[in-house]
């Protein structure tokens, strides 16, 4: 249990902040990281999970697609990315916006999917636009599984972020992996405690924004 | 593909593995959730401090996890068991909010129905409330499955050997060939493993006649 | 509303009474035949090798576990075990018995503070410092595979680099990449600094010198890199090694780490494949690894034929 001590000890530890290396920098990056991958996978995945909940076409399809990508290992993924682009930060990003898929699609067709159905109806014989319908009725009542689609995909990506350390100079996964390959354990513990709280303050973060984002009318699931 | 077939025994050792690792850590997973779903619903005051405490662990990544685990439990970081733990807990958080839902789209009525017909509590659990449950369980089930399949990939950066090390060693040696087909593996081992949960589904709830498993709302 | 009736329920009971039934078979499997459990000594004759998750580490091990199967020895190959930190306890604790290690490496680790340099010095303090492990280091072998530092022939021409020593000439700002442990490493950016005074930035690439670095190397991204001597992309690349004029690095040669269970017969046996081998054998079983794509096993098989081992 000592060693938990440390790592506490390790990340107060004065020396340990500031400057290139420093924790503050690696939180800065590996948040960064995090936000652009699950803001470019949002900018596919949320209109695309739209229109399929609109519309309920091509749910079959994308449903069985986003199945596949969420089997794809991410660590493969990064592999064969970083063989193609080189090291750098591009390839752990485009591995984490395909992780990010999944969820905010089908965050966002089961949000659409959730609107209350006489709702939408009684929209719909008001003579409210297609358009109308999405932007007025069927998001603001599926917002909050729409934000939790979001928030499912921060919670996987600010994870996962850790590997792109496996190939660029980015984030608290270094280390992660400094401390394993050098066996100083102390300082890999407490770059898993640093990560593990960082998800932690994001997750409540987006939780409480899921909360605000729940349709005052609507009945609460149980 | 001529490098597939010239290591078809370590592409296939390497699945075995595979296998060996992900399912005893999907099958933990379902049961521990389930405990954990079932004091969840009986007991909701309880049940928030659960799953909260489940959702918390979630929030812990999966590399860092494999790394505190051998430190918590006292065994060698390399050993297979490190990673299978480290996989139930993980499928264990995501699984048990799920299964406590599970119970809870049980219908009333018929448990009260079933009381008055004379079931004891156990009887209750195991003849109406699990068979019940299972559609909106086994949608979780599938959910961790394919998660859990994907994450035994990470075992191959600490050393435990998976169809990971296909990742790690193409890339080392700059053969993608053996890359994609450590990903290709994984995909279809999800995808094989998904399709026993479901037929497993439709034998377990043969009421349900063919309605496709697994959407929940 | 779900209709129920008593034959569904059976079937379901069934049904999980399968699984549960399934998920115990095959956790005793697991437990039973567990090739991964790392615990504790295997005793009896089964001599359990080892590798690195480096592809020439592997054939290297390979070719030991084919040569001792001649002689009828039982082996069990527990290979692509990470890098050293991973493996280094469970070689201490004697759950694995035989292992291809690099002498000035591991003295590194054992002894951080060895003054050795040269190839004698360091095998003879690797003798000591195992044997007060409990270990014993088998002769040492004539191949080398060393770390060395590598810029490319461009980079080299540019500022006339042929030592480490000369880094001091270059002007502009380099950026080191190489696998994450190097960082703290004494020949790593430290070791620049204090041995030769030259400041480098870092990057981590966890490849161990491979592809991705070479094309890091060649994209431009990093300017210096390290690069195993044995590895064949030095040659296929044109790159330039670096002269270590001022012993950054210790001599390393390959050579086996044995545990008790290695009997003198078995040692005897390996110690002739490491006799064998030597430097050029080395890069050139490296050169099949990667460029053949063949497995390590065929390409220990074919080597150990040659050398009339088998």
């Amino acid at each position: 249990m000592t060693l938990f001590g440390d790592a506490l000890a390790w990340i107060t530890d004065g020396a340990h902040w500031g400057g290139a290396g420093g924790i503050d920098h690696r939180i800065l990056q590996h948040l960064l990281v995090t936000f652009a991958a699950v803001a470019l996978a949002a900018l596919l995945a949320l209109p695309l999970g739209l229109l399929i909940g609109h519309t309920g076409r091509g749910r079959l399809v994308v449903v069985a697609l986003a199945g596949a990508v969420r089997a794809v290992p991410t660590l493969g993924l990064l592999t064969l990315l970083g063989l193609a682009l080189g090291i750098g930060i591009e390839a752990p990003l485009l591995a984490l916006v395909a992780l990010a898929f999944p969820s905010l699609l089908a965050g966002a067709y089961a949000g659409i999917e959730a609107a209350d159905r006489g709702a939408v109806d009684a929209a719909r014989a008001l003579g409210m636009s297609e358009w109308q319908l999405l932007t007025r009725v069927e998001v603001p009542l599926g917002a909050d599984v729409i934000v939790g689609g979001i928030r499912a995909a921060t919670l996987q990506v600010v994870a996962t972020a850790t590997l792109a350390a496996y190939i660029s100079d980015t984030g608290l996964g270094r280390y992660l992996f400094a401390g394993l390959k050098s066996r100083d354990y102390v300082q890999m513990l407490a770059g898993a405690l640093l990560v593990a709280a960082l998800a932690l303050l994001l997750d409540l973060t987006m939780a409480a924004l899921q909360r605000a984002s729940r349709p005052t009318t609507r009945k609460v699931p149980a | 593909m001529t490098w597939v077939q010239a290591n078809r025994d370590y592409v296939l050792d390497m699945l075995l593995q595979h296998v060996r690792l992900s399912v005893p850590a999907i099958l933990i997973s379902v049961l521990v959730a389930v405990l954990l779903g079932r004091i969840a619903w009986r007991w909701p005051r309880a049940g928030t401090v659960v799953l909260g405490t489940a959702s918390l662990l979630y929030s812990v990544p999966a590399l860092p996890l494999l790394i505190v685990i051998p430190v918590l439990l006292g065994i060698p970081l390399r050993s297979g068991l490190t990673l299978v733990v480290a996989l139930a807990v993980y499928g264990t958080a995501l699984l048990a909010g799920t299964a406590a839902d599970a119970f809870r789209s049980v219908d009333e009525r018929v448990r009260e129905a079933a009381e008055a017909m004379g079931y004891s509590r156990a009887g209750l659990f195991w003849r109406v409330d699990l068979p019940l449950a299972v559609p909106v369980l086994l949608s979780g089930v599938r959910v961790i499955t394919v998660s859990t399949v994907s994450l035994v990939t990470i075992g191959a950066l600490v050393g435990i050997p998976s169809l990971g090390n296909l990742l790690t060693d193409g890339f080392q040696r700059d053969i993608r060939a053996e890359i994609v087909t450590g990903v290709v593996a994984t995909m279809l081992l999800a995808v094989a493993l998904d399709g026993l949960l479901v037929a497993t589904g439709r034998l377990v709830t043969p009421w349900r006649g063919n309605v496709a498993t697994g959407v929940t709302t | 509303m779900t209709r129920m009736t008593r034959t569904p329920l059976r079937s379901t009971q069934l049904g999980l009474a399968l699984v549960a039934v399934a998920s115990l078979t095959l956790t005793a499997c697991g437990g039973e035949s567990d090739p991964l459990s790392a615990g504790g000594d295997d005793s009896g004759e089964t001599i359990v090798i080892g590798s690195q998750d480096y592809y020439s580490n592997e054939i290297i091990a390979e070719a030991y576990a084919q040569a001792l199967e001649a002689a009828d020895i039982e082996v069990e190959r527990d290979f692509k075990i990470g890098q050293r930190e991973a493996y280094l306890p469970e070689i201490e604790n004697g759950s694995i018995d035989l292992f291809p290690e690099y002498t000035g490496p591991l003295l590194q680790i054992w002894k951080p503070d060895t003054q050795a340099r040269l190839a004698d010095d360091v095998y003879g303090e690797l003798v000591d410092a195992a044997d007060a492990k409990g270990l014993t280091v088998l002769d040492q072998s004539p191949a080398t595979d060393q770390d060395s530092y590598v810029v490319t022939r461009e980079f080299a021409e540019k500022y006339g680099l042929e030592t480490i020593d000369d880094l001091t000439k270059v002007t502009e700002k380099m950026t080191f990449g190489a696998n994450s442990e190097a960082e703290s490493r004494p020949n790593g950016p430290k070791g620049l600094k204090d041995t030769y005074g030259v400041d480098v930035a870092f990057t981590p690439i966890e490849d161990g010198g491979g592809p991705l670095t070479v094309k890091a190397l060649k994209d431009g991204d990093i300017q210096l890199a390290i690069i195993y001597t044995g590895d064949p992309s030095i040659k296929k690349n044109d790159l330039v090694t670096l002269e270590d004029t001022k012993g950054l690095f210790l001599a390393s040669h390959v050579v086996p780490v044995a545990s008790d269970d290695v009997s003198d017969k078995a040692a005897g046996i390996v110690n002739k494949v490491s006799a064998a081998m030597s430097p050029e054998d080395l890069v050139d079983l490296d050169a099949r690894s990667v460029d053949e794509q063949l497995p390590a096993a065929t390409i220990a098989k074919d080597w150990l034929e040659k050398e009339g081992l088998l």
